[in-house]
């Protein structure tokens, strides 16, 4: 699974981070930061999570 | 698509005491289109939609606007008594993407979920000390005006450097706004004019003297007039007061009920789901003709998205009436979706676990006071909850 984030559209609303911390974090201005592209196995569901709840669409995935 | 039957027209939902949240008639229009049309207590044709994937179309559809300036913008609220807000400077949730967005990012730092954690102990101390109060007033309490309203305004005082001394004041004014039947309406308008000369002086003050807070850090930014701070501040303190009031109320309830789940973390966005507050909150307008649910909805008519409805869509959530922490549907639109969706999210998930935690920790023998049948609900104002909570210990 690859994962890419568009910090332009991100609102901050911070669903990715509540639900995948291993791989999404917020910097200081509350944008979205992508701290890995190619998630582990066990974060998998919790990054389609994340895609799903993200209310801008901000999330992208590309599973294998 | 083949040609696109006509909208069906239905009643505009009718709230009452004993259903608050009308779910059987939200349940019977996702049966029928889905999109059904309707009118306005003062005439108006207006679209609810009702179905949870029709929702979050009309929540990030690129032209369907949150303005209330635009022509044929549902104002609900009026039409139940409540003035129309006239459009401040800042109150950004009635703009649209790009002017909105200038707002929402200098604010996101401070409701990130690292921001809010910090403030945990804050609000740990502010629900104890409400919590005390009650158990030093005897055995029993109004839940609503004891704990639930006060909880959120106090809170929001500390997120904003309201000064200890002020937090009374604060939040007796928001209390006489929230007060839809014990107030009239010249006393709502009245306390909210005081409520911008307080925050008005605030500013002048933070100007002088920064502090760790809110106010001050928006002052550091440079982004804000003072008129556009002003409006921020007073849409903070009313978009988070009554809704998260209510939700602790209603879930308090719930949890009586409950009390197997107490300390499980996935309650609370159960809770939120399940109660949806905010059900007309999100109000629309299409700006152009729009295309929803193989409906076309034209240029200058409203549109109700009913999130409520969405969060009881059966397509989305198995059983959607039970309480059921550990389903793994979460896609509620409890906070709305789309570039609005609420700010203050974070915040509220971290002061409901901690007011539910607290509460049933050192009040474990806390039940209803009166017969659950007999609790008055609100079902004249714009949001769902309960007037008042007799509970006892
Ligand atoms: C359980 C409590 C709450 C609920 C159910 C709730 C619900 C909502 C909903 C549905 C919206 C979207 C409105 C729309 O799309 O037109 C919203 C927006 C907003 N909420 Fe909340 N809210 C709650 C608490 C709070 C708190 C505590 C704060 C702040 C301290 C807050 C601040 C805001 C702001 C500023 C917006 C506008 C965001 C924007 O337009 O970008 N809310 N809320
Ligand atoms: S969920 Fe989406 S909008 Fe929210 S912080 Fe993450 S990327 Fe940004």
């Amino acid at each position: 699974m690859r994962v890419t984030v568009d910090s332009e559209q991100c609102v901050g609303a911070g669903q990715c981070v509540l639900n995948a911390p291993e791989v999404f974090d917020q910097d200081d201005d509350g944008v979205v930061v992508l701290l890995r592209a190619e998630p582990d196995e066990r974060d998998h569901e919790a990054v389609r999570t994340a895609g799903d709840l993200c209310p801008s669409a901000s999330v992208v995935l590309q599973e294998d | 698509m083949t040609t696109s039957p006509g909208p069906t027209v239905v009643d505009f939902p009718r709230r009452t005491p004993r259903e608050p949240l009308p779910l059987s008639q939200y349940a019977e229009h996702r049966k029928q289109n889905g999109l059904v049309q309707t009118h306005l207590p003062n005439g108006r044709p207006i679209w609810l939609v009702t179905r949870h994937e029709d929702v979050r179309a009309v929540l990030t559809h690129p032209r369907i606007s949150a303005n209330p300036d635009n022509e044929g913008f549902p104002n609900v609220g009026e039409t139940m008594g409540v003035p129309k807000q006239e459009q401040i400077p800042g109150w950004f949730v009635g703009l649209d993407s790009p002017e909105h967005d200038r707002f929402r990012k200098v604010l996101i730092p401070e409701f990130t979920v690292r921001r809010v954690r910090e403030l945990r102990p804050a609000i740990e101390r502010t629900v104890d000390e409400r919590i005390d109060a009650m158990l030093a007033g005897g055995n029993t309490a109004d839940l609503v005006n004891d704990f639930a309203l006060p909880v959120p305004s106090l809170v929001i005082s500390a997120l904003l450097g309201v000064p200890s001394a002020d937090r009374d004041f604060f939040e007796s004014r928001t209390r006489t706004l929230v007060a839809i039947r014990t107030s009239t309406d010249e006393e709502r308008a009245e306390a909210t004019r005081q409520l911008l000369r307080y925050i008005n002086r605030l500013i002048v003050i933070k100007k002088k003297w920064r502090g760790e807070d809110l106010i001050s850090r928006l002052l550091s930014t440079g982004k804000l007039s003072d008129e556009e701070l002003s409006g921020v501040l007073l849409l903070l303190l009313i978009a988070g007061h009554e809704t998260t009031a209510n939700n602790i109320g209603l879930g308090v309830v719930t949890l009586l009920s409950h009390r197997e789940w107490i300390g499980d973390d996935r309650l609370v966005e159960e809770l939120l789901r399940l109660h949806s507050v905010a059900d007309m909150v999100a109000l629309r307008v299409a700006v152009d003709d729009v295309e929803i649910a193989g409906q076309t909805i034209r240029k200058g008519e409203g549109i109700v998205p009913l999130l409520a409805s969405a969060n009881h869509d059966t397509e989305a959530f198995g059983c959607p009436h039970a309480f059921n922490p550990e389903r793994t549907e979460r896609r509620h639109v409890a906070f709305g979706y789309g570039v609005h969706q609420c700010l203050g999210q974070n915040l509220v998930r971290v002061e409901m676990e901690i007011a539910y935690r607290k509460l049933f920790e050192r009040i474990p023998e806390l039940r209803l006071a009166v017969p659950e049948d007999q609790l008055a609900y609100k079902y004249d104002g714009i949001l769902f909850g309960l007037h008042e909570l007799p509970v006892r210990w």
